[in-house]
């Protein structure tokens, strides 16, 4: 189910304030973060920001194109590393 | 003579509401919606239809509808956003898996293909 409009996208708080105040002042930091459920606001485009899996961050360049898209989707949290294989 | 939307033949013997389904990106309800814009009754046969209707309901679906070919090209392109963007149901995408969600301990045969058989996977796991 989807998310009620009335209330508008989720971007967390805190983050959007640093990206902002980044734009502003025209730099360009990795900011970590824990909010994986954050939509990806325009203001985000062409920065990197280290998302949390739940072990480390994995830094993740912002384009065009993951606009509207959550943060979490860009950090996998499991990682596979295939079936069977020969027992020694 | 058979009639052709869009590049399809659509079964003649067919009532209009079904044989519409026939195109690629329209199912019952829009071939509804299609039929009574165009006029036309919902039970009589694709076959008995006058040039004039089908030539109505082929200008609604050009005007109005995204069909087979362009609307095979777009789900393609949407698919292909989300590969490279790299996110979770790109992933999924080039993975062949399913992209909702779906439990794989099990069944998800129809995104991971037939099966493929492990030999021995019982007594290796003992």
């Amino acid at each position: 189910m989807s998310r009620s409009l009335k209330k508008g996208p989720y971007i967390n708080l805190k983050l959007e304030k640093k990206i902002l105040a980044m734009n502003e002042s025209n730099k360009k930091t990795v900011v970590k973060t824990w909010a994986r459920a954050s939509m990806i606001s325009p203001d985000f485009v062409g920065h990197t920001v280290a998302v949390h899996n739940g072990n480390k961050f994995i830094p993740v360049y912002i384009t065009e194109n993951m606009v509207g898209h959550k943060l979490g989707e860009f950090a996998p949290t499991r990682i596979f590393r295939g079936h069977g294989g020969k027992k020694k | 003579m058979a009639i052709r939307i869009v590049g399809v033949d659509l079964p003649q013997a067919k009532r209009g509401e079904v044989g519409l389904t026939y195109i690629y990106g329209i199912g019952r309800s829009t071939a509804r919606k299609i039929l009574s814009e165009a006029g036309i009754d919902y039970d009589i046969k694709v076959q008995d239809w006058s040039d004039e209707q089908a030539g109505k309901i082929r200008e609604i679906i050009g005007a109005k509808y995204r069909v087979e070919g362009e609307l095979r090209s777009e789900v393609q392109l949407n698919i292909k956003r989300l590969m490279d963007i790299g996110c979770y149901r790109g992933v999924r995408h080039r993975n062949g898996l399913p992209v909702r969600g779906q439990s794989t301990k099990n069944n998800a045969r129809t995104r991971k293909g037939k099966k493929k058989t492990v030999a021995n996977k019982k007594m290796a796991s003992k």
